[in-house]
């Protein structure tokens, strides 16, 4: 049994988590598009963008989709429609005409500080550009770290196009197997990349979807090899999270040094 | 008209004349589509293709869906068929697809000689009947085979929710 306090203190921690998104302690953040496989001649999916541990129940607070980027078969953007942001999620509309695969991402580069004023602890959160107003010249015990978060998932109309990873920063996916074509009892290598470059010694957490409907996490871990790949074999069809994160001193904004980088997905498993 | 009417029956007369002996090998293949005792039936989904050792599709036989109207959006649920291949075929197409069958007995027959059968290479293959129905389920059904027909045979196979009996009918 619980005893009320210490349910009472974790909600606070919860609602603080949501607020600071981001940190180590941040609540799992996801993208759930409606369908990720349409037939060839297109259509509409809604994409649903929220931060929970519960994979996938909108139960803790909605991601903002100020950084959302979505990217046609062809390499051009496409416009999300009817955004908005509600209390326990966002959401977006997206017209799919072209035949092929497009990436849905949130991603952006944020600096977290933290320092002392007058014995007080301070802390600011905001772009790389507004660190000289946001951060006083003086502060004393100033510990500054850049947080890189790409958020993502990927749709196809009719067969999947190859997912091209162009961001180049931080940490990002380069399937071998393409992400909309993944199956229940089947192996698929993923790859990932720091920077551009395959990470090696990465480890990646992956989780069914449905957390709400089983008692253990059943968390699968595995760590990249020297290529950058992990190699999954999916146990049953459904809906999984993924996640990727790493702490190093290769920042790219200047002036900092500490850099805290993640990246996480939603895939779809299907059927045999 | 009527004339074409005529000249079929003489065609057809002529070819049941020459009997057995002049037959091209052919590949038929009969299909169920069960009654089944639900309050809301829709007629399924089916598509029929031959298979390859490594699961891409050979060659497609037939494709029975909903014509009138839009509804391709719906063909991803022939899972297995859309993965292997039918998500990189252009509907509709001449002589494969059609419309929906009502329940019973469906005879499909290709002559060894034409396509798509004449591009098929020596090997073994599977037949691979799939069918999905709304709001209703989904089963594909697998009959092996080896390419080209040298006996004739008879091999059937049975579905236990969406088809029932397949067979597959092979004369030299």
């Amino acid at each position: 049994m619980k005893h009320p306090a210490v349910g009472f203190s974790a909600k606070i921690v919860a609602m603080l988590v949501v607020l600071a998104p981001a940190t180590s302690e941040a609540a799992r953040a996801w993208l759930l598009p409606s369908q990720t496989m349409l037939a060839r001649s297109g259509g509409w999916v809604t994409v649903d963008a929220a931060m929970a541990d519960d994979l996938f129940s909108f139960n803790q607070g909605a991601m903002p989709i100020d950084s959302l980027s979505v990217t046609g078969p062809d390499g051009q953007p496409v416009t999300a429609q009817n955004p908005a942001k509600g209390k326990t999620r966002s959401s977006f509309d997206l017209e799919l005409r072209q035949a092929g695969t497009y990436r849905i991402a949130v991603a952006d580069s944020a600096v977290m500080a933290r320092w002392e004023e007058n014995g007080k602890p301070k802390r600011w959160r905001g772009a790389p550009a507004d660190m000289a107003t946001g951060i006083p010249a003086n502060a004393a015990k100033l510990d500054v770290e850049q947080t890189q978060r790409r958020v993502e998932t990927f749709v196809t109309v009719g067969a999947p196009t190859e997912v091209k990873a162009n961001a180049g920063s931080g940490i990002e996916l380069k399937p071998v197997q393409h992400p909309n074509d993944l199956y229940a009892q089947e192996t698929a290598k993923l790859r990932f990349l720091v920077d551009g470059k395959p990470a090696a010694d990465l480890e990646v957490e992956i989780i069914a979807g449905g957390t709400r409907y089983r008692d253990a996490p059943g968390e699968m871990i595995f760590k990249t090899n020297q290529d950058g790949e992990i190699s999954v074999t999916w146990p049953a069809a459904g809906l999984y999270w993924l996640e990727a994160s790493l702490q190093d001193e290769k920042a790219t904004v200047p002036g900092v040094k500490k850099r805290r980088a993640s990246y996480s997905a939603t895939f779809e498993v299907l059927t045999q | 008209m009527f004339t074409t009417r005529i000249a079929l029956a003489g065609a057809l007369a002529a070819m049941a004349a020459l009997g057995n002996t002049a037959h091209a090998a052919d590949l038929s293949l009969s299909v169920e589509i069960p009654q089944l005792p639900v309050a809301e039936y829709h007629r399924p989904y089916v598509a029929v293709w031959i298979e390859g050792a490594d699961q891409t599709i050979a060659a497609h036989l037939a494709l029975w869906y909903q014509v009138r109207g839009d509804h391709t959006k719906w063909l991803p649920d022939l899972r297995q068929w859309w993965r292997r291949g039918g998500r990189d075929l252009k509907v509709p197409v001449d002589g494969l697809t059609g419309a929906t069958r009502p329940v019973g007995q469906h005879l499909l027959k290709f002559d060894a000689a034409q396509a798509p059968l004449s591009a098929l290479k020596p090997g073994q293959y599977t037949v691979v009947v799939e069918a999905v129905r709304e709001v209703g389920g989904r089963e594909a059904v697998r009959i092996p085979f080896e390419w080209p027909i040298k006996a004739a045979a008879r091999q059937s196979a049975k579905g236990s929710t969406e088809l029932g009996a397949v067979a597959l009918t092979l004369n030299p």
